[in-house]
């Protein structure tokens, strides 16, 4: 394996935040990913954005809601605070009923579409429901790599940890398209998985992650279920990680990037 | 930040296709705005800067797949100003894998999407074979189509957070070279024009009738342009030209206030400007031009206004290129960071056309006219939707 990257980027992670198909938190999905309990494939049951005040909760889609679930567990489980925290949003479509329903008005007579249509549209609506919830003016970015959209995200928040000095919250998270997007971008379930990001070990430190772009066969999830929902839904890409951490398990997980180049994660956990 | 050169940029928009027409549009305070007249709309009352060379601008074969405005209006612009050689050059210098790619949009290629939901089956709904939503209309298809262009092998993402991404671009790509993960960046932001962001504006009447005049008394909305621009960002070497562009430092924050609103004390984007002070080790009165976000809405300028006062005063020049330009949402970052390197390299300050009375509630020193006043460093900010604001610092090397 080669390493390109000529300094390794190192954080701590201090939380985790995942929701999917029977997956409802993470601390119900670590025995799970540690084999300890059996995987039960279930509908994604996603929390209502209670942190919203009442006109934007109503205004929300299932994407920006799996993304607000998972970035407020990863930052409750790390004990940190959003204000404090910059934002790093990753997924590789978002709101795909949100662009349904408008491409479905602009083919018809009437094009004349709603303001939150209009505005739930953006790629960052995300970032923006974030920031009204927590009240967090901290710089938020989003960002979409399409299948590499995990891999692109971690690497912004850890050169956000390690070169601005800040913590970071990463919040990966894909919605299912409705027919007929759906038939070209097939995402069968909601899916999201966050982390706290920190440049300091502190009393959560859950363990050390240290990244590079390496070339590099990828690893998979030992539940074949589970690698299932890794390779077809882009932010659930970020599974293996969450396999190491669920066994307590140090060395180095390969994860999918862009090809030629995947993502390596060394995790050394605290114990 | 350590200041990166900017070794090459270039800018396709309504006003023209490179550098030159660029600076001869702004040198004679002429727009490229005109009535709506795009794709089927016949109902909009607005007008709108296009880029018509588009449409004869048609993919390289091997790349067909990607063909859509967005991707056509990228490369377009990438074969303006020698910007492919450089590219060329600097992968040359650095290796496939070392060269990142950053790019901002809002809209990526959306219009395919638009116009395929015409032509779904009657009987199935399912969308026609030939449209390929990966390639296309993904957020990620504009990077995705550089990175295939230039066989590039490093780091590529797309930066999507409505009119602040291409200008958060800089941001990211400089956190990448100071992490030592690339050597250089292709960094800028293509948008393109659509009917979702068209009508989108229209439902919030925020659309001007006019070519849209910001910070004028009158002002009435936005108009929505298109563009393509984009800098190749690298570290800098043992000697520099004086009239070489630096990036000096990049500051972002958010709103946390609401979807499509701005903080109404300019809050978030007193923060951005500060934090891009900050970032680059200046203080406000070192500023010598501010490229404004400018989009000629009344909350937006009252907003921007308020913020620019508190932080500068009304001593600094300001002025919005948006009454020349249109709106480029997640272009418009990638683009008056490239006019306000012209700014710095061609020593003016581009006055902003279409205003006639300056709001006397904004107290700013606003320019309508051009002034030949050879800037120093200017700051650009670029705001959006969701509360998202990115401001960034740039400067003569000498």
């Amino acid at each position: 394996m080669t390493s390109l990257a000529t300094a390794t980027l190192c954080g701590w992670l201090d939380g985790v935040g995942v929701l999917g198909p029977g997956l409802d938190n993470w601390a119900a999905a670590q025995p799970i990913l540690a084999g300890e309990t059996d995987y039960q494939p279930r509908p994604v049951v996603v929390p209502p954005p209670a942190a919203l005040p009442p006109p934007e909760r109503r205004r929300v889609g299932l994407a920006v809601k799996v993304a607000l679930a998972v970035a407020q567990e990863a930052i409750t489980n790390a004990g940190l605070d959003a204000k404090h925290l910059v934002a790093v949003f990753s997924s590789s479509g978002a709101d795909g009923d949100n662009c349904d329903a408008i491409c479905q008005m602009l083919a018809s007579e009437d094009r004349h579409i709603s303001p939150t249509r209009f505005h739930n549209s953006v790629h960052n609506a995300s970032a923006g429901y974030w920031g009204i919830a927590c009240g967090a003016m901290t710089p938020a970015t989003v960002l979409c790599a399409y299948d590499g959209s995990f891999g692109a995200g971690l690497l912004e928040a850890m050169t956000q940890v390690t070169v601005e000095g800040v913590g970071a919250v990463l919040v990966t998270y894909d919605a299912p398209n409705p027919q007929p997007l759906h038939a070209k971008c097939p995402l069968p379930a909601a899916f999201g998985l966050a982390l706290a990001l920190m440049p300091h070990r502190g009393p959560h430190s859950l363990a050390c992650l240290c990244i590079d772009l390496v070339e590099s066969p990828l690893h998979r999830v030992a539940n074949p279920d589970l690698e299932l929902l890794r390779r077809q839904i882009p932010s659930a890409r970020g599974l293996p990680l969450l396999q190491w951490l669920a066994r307590g398990a140090d060395g180095r997980v390969i994860l999918e990037y862009l090809e030629p180049l995947s993502l390596a994660v060394d995790v050394q956990p605290c114990r | 930040m350590t200041p990166l050169h900017l070794s090459h940029f270039t800018a396709s928009s309504c006003l023209g296709c490179g550098l030159e027409a660029t600076l001869t549009a702004l040198r004679q305070q002429r727009g490229g705005l005109a009535p709506c007249h795009f794709e089927t709309i016949g109902d909009l009352d607005t007008q709108v800067g296009e880029v018509l060379a588009v449409d004869d601008a048609p993919l390289p074969a091997p790349l067909a797949e990607y063909d859509c405005r967005n991707n056509r209006l990228a490369f377009l612009g990438l074969q303006q100003d020698g910007f492919r050689s450089a590219v060329a050059a600097a992968i040359a210098r650095h290796g496939r894998r070392r060269v990142g790619i950053l790019l901002g949009t809002s809209t990526a290629g959306i219009l395919q999407t638009e116009q395929a939901y015409r032509r779904r089956d009657p009987h199935t709904g399912a969308l026609p074979d030939d449209f390929i939503y990966r390639t296309t209309h993904n957020t990620y298809s504009v990077a995705d189509f550089v990175r295939q262009y230039f066989r590039l092998e490093g780091p590529a993402v797309v930066v999507s957070t409505a009119c602040s991404s291409s200008a958060k671009v800089f941001a990211s790509a400089a956190r990448l070279l100071a992490a030592g993960v690339i050597d250089a960046a292709i960094v800028g932001g293509v948008d393109s024009l659509c009917l979702t962001t068209l009508y989108g504006f229209n439902a919030l009447e925020l659309l001007s009738p006019d070519p849209c005049r910001p910070f004028d008394r009158d002002r009435k909305g936005l108009s929505i342009g298109e563009a393509a621009a984009f800098a190749l960002l690298e570290r800098t070497g043992p000697s520099l030209d004086a009239d070489a562009v630096l990036l000096l430092g990049t500051g972002e924050s958010s709103d946390a206030y609401h979807m499509s609103a701005p903080h109404p004390e300019g809050l978030g984007a007193r923060m951005a400007m500060a934090a891009a002070l900050q970032s680059a080790g200046l203080q406000a009165a070192d500023i010598d031009y501010i490229n404004l976000h400018g989009t000629a809405t009344p909350s937006n300028d009252a907003a921007e206004g308020k913020a620019v006062m508190a932080l500068f005063g009304a001593r600094t020049p300001c002025s919005s290129t948006k009454g020349a330009t249109g709106h480029t949402l997640g272009a418009a970052g990638g683009l008056e960071a490239v006019i306000s390197a012209l700014a710095l390299q061609q020593a003016f300050l581009p006055g902003g056309i279409n205003t006639l009375r300056v709001d006397p509630a904004t107290p700013i020193q606003y320019l309508t006219a051009n002034r030949d006043v050879a800037p120093r460093r200017v700051m650009s900010n670029s705001f959006g939707f969701g509360g998202t604001n990115c401001s960034l610092v740039l400067g003569r090397a000498g």
